[in-house]
């Protein structure tokens, strides 16, 4: 992003940068920056309040006074992200002959379906549809169980399996809690509450002791996880 | 402390070598007359439209009444939970059409446009490419001011 705001000004566009990671815009300075410590993922901030978004937008624009630069300020707020997991209720065991993350995962649909029906769009597509979703995770479960990763049957590359299933399990979460998710929440419920999410990381050590490339692994989840 | 474990992992990653010399572009204008674009890094793009893969330099157009956008970012690093909640908190679009009818910018851009950012190369496609290519792009929308916003 810095890159982009430096072509930009030379192509005599004035431009103000919302910096999300403050170590990357002191050694590649941008024009005019704003440093907010947000959650990542969250460059403005608090989602659904108007006001707080309103004034980061006014801050970073009130740059544009500056004579001349590069300048980077810091927003005067702190947000952390949460690290308790997010309280969800979850669907109960419905077919105990299935792998417990295939089971969850067909719970979770009216949710899912609730949540596309609110916000007319999804996530999910980069190689799955949310029909797929169970089947994916039988996937994960065999790979976890020791199944070899390349002979499993994953239905198109893994990260991006990985992405779809989150996100069908994020934007299920949506329909099933009354507030926004603090940033952290969602993420530690994912990957510490739901059987998919353990699912997922047990898969990944698997395949990342069976020898599968370092970027395959690594990017199936939160590289901190 | 994960963000910060990321923060720091990404504040060490390989950056390309841009000189001393940071360009600026002054304003020749009121802030309130000023024409704003979005050039987000969040990977957004149409449904429909071609999705983002990891080391892409392309970008796509987002037109600025549409909200129907996908979050196509390739890293799981993030949280996502937030962009499901409100649009806005990543794509501020519907804020930004606020500050043109409040007077605090002078008017929102007919497109907006979205990279992934996150990139792990020299950046010479975006540096001399897809960059070059939005910027006038921009130009030719009369933009004066872009707002660039991270994911």
């Amino acid at each position: 992003m810095c890159v982009l705001a430096r072509v930009f000004e030379e192509h005599g566009l004035s431009t103000v940068a919302l910096i999300s990671v403050r170590g990357v815009a002191e050694r590649l300075p941008p024009p005019r920056g704003l440093y907010c410590e947000f959650p990542l993922g969250r460059p403005l901030g608090r989602p659904n309040d108007p006001e707080f978004q309103r004034d980061v937008l006014r801050r970073a624009f009130a740059l544009l006074d500056r004579a001349d630069g590069p300048v980077l300020d810091d927003h005067p707020e702190v947000i952390a992200s949460d690290v308790e997991a997010l309280a969800c209720p979850m669907p109960p065991r419905f077919d105990p002959n299935l792998p417990e993350a295939v089971d969850e995962a067909r719970g979770l649909r009216h949710a899912y379906d609730r949540t596309l029906a609110r916000r007319g769009v999804t996530s999910i597509g980069r190689v799955l549809s949310a029909d797929q979703v169970p089947d994916a995770l039988a996937v994960l479960a065999a790979v976890a169980e020791g199944a070899e990763w390349t002979a499993a049957g994953f239905l198109g590359d893994p990260v991006q399996t990985c992405h779809d299933i989150r996100t069908y399990y994020e934007e299920a979460a949506a329909s099933l809690v009354d507030v926004a998710p603090a940033a952290g929440q969602g993420e530690a419920w994912f990957y510490e509450q739901t059987a998919a999410g353990r699912t997922m990381l047990a898969a990944r050590v698997k395949m990342r002791e069976q020898g599968a490339p370092f970027p395959i692994w690594l990017y199936m989840a939160r590289a901190t996880r | 402390m994960s963000d910060q474990t990321l923060r720091d992992f990404a504040a060490g990653t390989p950056m390309p070598d841009l000189g001393e010399v940071v360009p600026w572009t002054p304003l020749t204008k009121p802030r309130s007359e000023c024409r704003v674009a979005i050039v987000t890094t969040a990977a957004l793009h149409l449904v429909g439209d071609e999705g983002f893969v990891p080391d892409d330099v392309s970008y796509r157009v987002l037109p600025a009444d549409r909200r129907d956008l996908v979050l196509g970012h390739w890293s799981p690093n993030f949280d996502r939970s937030g962009f499901v909640a409100d649009l806005d908190v990543v794509y501020p679009a519907d804020r930004l059409d606020e500050l043109a009818s409040d007077g605090t910018i002078g008017s929102v851009a007919d497109h907006h446009y979205a990279f992934a950012g996150n990139q792990e190369d020299t950046l010479t496609g975006i540096r001399l490419d897809s960059g070059p290519a939005v910027a006038r792009l921009l130009r030719d929308d009369d933009v004066d001011v872009v707002l660039l916003t991270p994911v």
